[in-house]
């Protein structure tokens, strides 16, 4: 008997599965959400990601996908009749899947740097952050979202940063943006939260603060 | 014969980002004008072209830049949309190649350069650890999804055969250097008969200089980072 519908292994700490929940939430498809324990990975997930064994992972009638970027890529394709999550020009597409490769490879290592560091290494990894989200600023000049008008592919895959930025920024003690040094990624923010998909599914703010805290004394004495 | 393009590509010889994208023109029977890089000394048009990242490849089409080599392939397929198609058109197998090709750019070939990277033997060791167990699971990978045939792709060079196969060249140079083999025919038999078909595909075989090219500049690149790390210290 064939498996049917469609299932989501994430965790509810994890943006990157966020990701996959905004995609499906935009397209209108019913899923099953299960929520992982990272510290002891269900048989299933093991299975159906073998090769990276990491959360997220879509499953669409049995057939397993991993890497959230590759699953929202995917979710737009599957449900191509649904909302436009990519954008049609293939111009416009390289520009998108460009930043949200930066996004992922810098920005993401410049926030993580933040959230493990104290001192000179945090003030420095600050800076980093500051200078990635001011790259990514300038792509939003003049619109809304990413994606322009509307919520698009970039806005799903950088979107996580409206939310858990201003945590990690309590939680880590600093101030990274600001509407004076970073207007636009500011502004952009509070558009994001207030999108009905995001404000779907975003996590408890108190749990997450709690969560992170502790995952930073954690770092924080592994390194001392 | 294909009209004239406005095409150009900024790219290096040796550089396994640009020779996917050299393969993949080649491919679709596009021509380009290469622009050879000097990365020592950047050109204007390359600052300009990828002022986030400086880097190659960067393909410029009607004056607009396009950067990161997936991100060009990707592009080409969508615009040079005539046979073959370097992504599979079912949008599962489209996804599953996607996801193959960002694990050899994000697992197999940091892998890699960390073994010319290692400053002591535990971290080379370490790190051709980890390249050959991002091989076995590639192994694997062709095993599942190439279905009896000569590629990843299928019948021709798709989108995973052209990510790991421009890879090819640093492979044998790290084995050159390093006495390490990470495609063999006893233990990835599979990859092992596919990089022989890679290398003497028309597309390909123009594309891909001798090893030992990638051997000089790796020692290049050794010198540079040795050079960096003891200013920093």
């Amino acid at each position: 008997m064939a498996e049917k519908g469609v299932k989501v292994f994430g965790m509810w700490a994890s943006p990157m599965a966020i990701r996959v929940e905004w995609a499906l939430r935009l397209k209108g498809v019913e899923y099953e959400y299960v929520d992982e324990d990272l510290a002891n990975k269900s048989e299933a997930l093991l299975r159906y990601n073998p090769a990276t064994k990491k959360v997220p992972v879509l499953v669409h009638d049995g057939k397993p996908l991993a890497e959230s970027t590759v699953i929202v890529e995917y979710i737009d394709q599957a449900w191509n009749d649904g909302y436009p999550i990519m954008p049609a020009d293939p111009f416009d597409r390289a520009q998108a899947r460009f930043l949200a490769r930066f996004a992922e490879d810098k920005c993401n290592a410049a926030l993580f740097a933040i959230f493990v560091a104290t001192g000179e290494a945090q003030r420095k990894a600050v800076h980093e952050a500051q200078q990635c989200l001011k790259t990514l600023e300038t792509a939003l000049e003049g619109k809304r979202f990413f994606g322009g008008d509307a919520f698009g592919y970039v806005d799903v895959i950088v979107g996580w940063i409206a939310y858990w930025l201003p945590i990690i920024e309590e939680v880590s003690g600093v101030t990274v943006v600001t509407d004076e040094a970073l207007p636009l990624m500011n502004a952009w923010f509070g558009r994001v939260v207030d999108v009905d998909v995001v404000k779907a599914t975003l996590p408890p703010r108190d749990k997450l603060v709690a969560l992170n805290k502790a995952r930073r004394e954690q770092f924080l004495s592994a390194a001392a | 014969m294909a009209a004239k393009e406005d095409l150009q590509l900024l790219g290096l010889a040796v550089s396994p980002f640009a020779i996917r994208v050299r393969i993949a023109l080649n491919l679709k029977g596009v021509s380009y004008e290469n622009l050879e890089q000097n990365l020592m000394d950047k050109s204007e048009l390359l600052l300009k072209s990828n002022p986030v990242h400086k880097k190659v490849p960067v393909l410029i089409h009607g004056g607009k830049p396009i950067c990161e080599s997936l991100v060009i392939l990707q592009y080409v397929d969508e615009v040079w949309t005539a046979a073959p198609s370097i992504l599979p058109a079912e949008p599962y197998n489209r996804a599953v190649a996607r996801f193959w090709a960002g694990f050899v750019d994000d697992k197999l070939f940091p892998s890699m350069v960390g073994i010319l990277k290692a400053t002591t033997e535990e971290e080379r060791a370490a790190k051709v650890s980890e390249t050959l167990a991002a091989m076995g699971k590639l192994e694997e990978a062709f095993a599942e999804r190439a279905s009896g045939k000569p590629f990843f792709g299928g019948d021709s060079i798709g989108y995973v055969d052209l990510a790991l196969g421009s890879t090819l060249i640093w492979l044998e140079a790290v084995r050159r250097m390093f006495g390490v083999a990470f495609i063999d025919a006893g233990e990835t038999p599979l990859l092992a008969a596919w990089a022989e078909r890679f290398r003497e595909a028309e597309a390909a075989n123009g594309e891909l200089p001798d090893a030992d090219i990638a051997v000089e500049f790796g020692r290049t690149l050794q010198a540079r980072w040795a050079a960096a790390s003891a200013a920093a210290n």
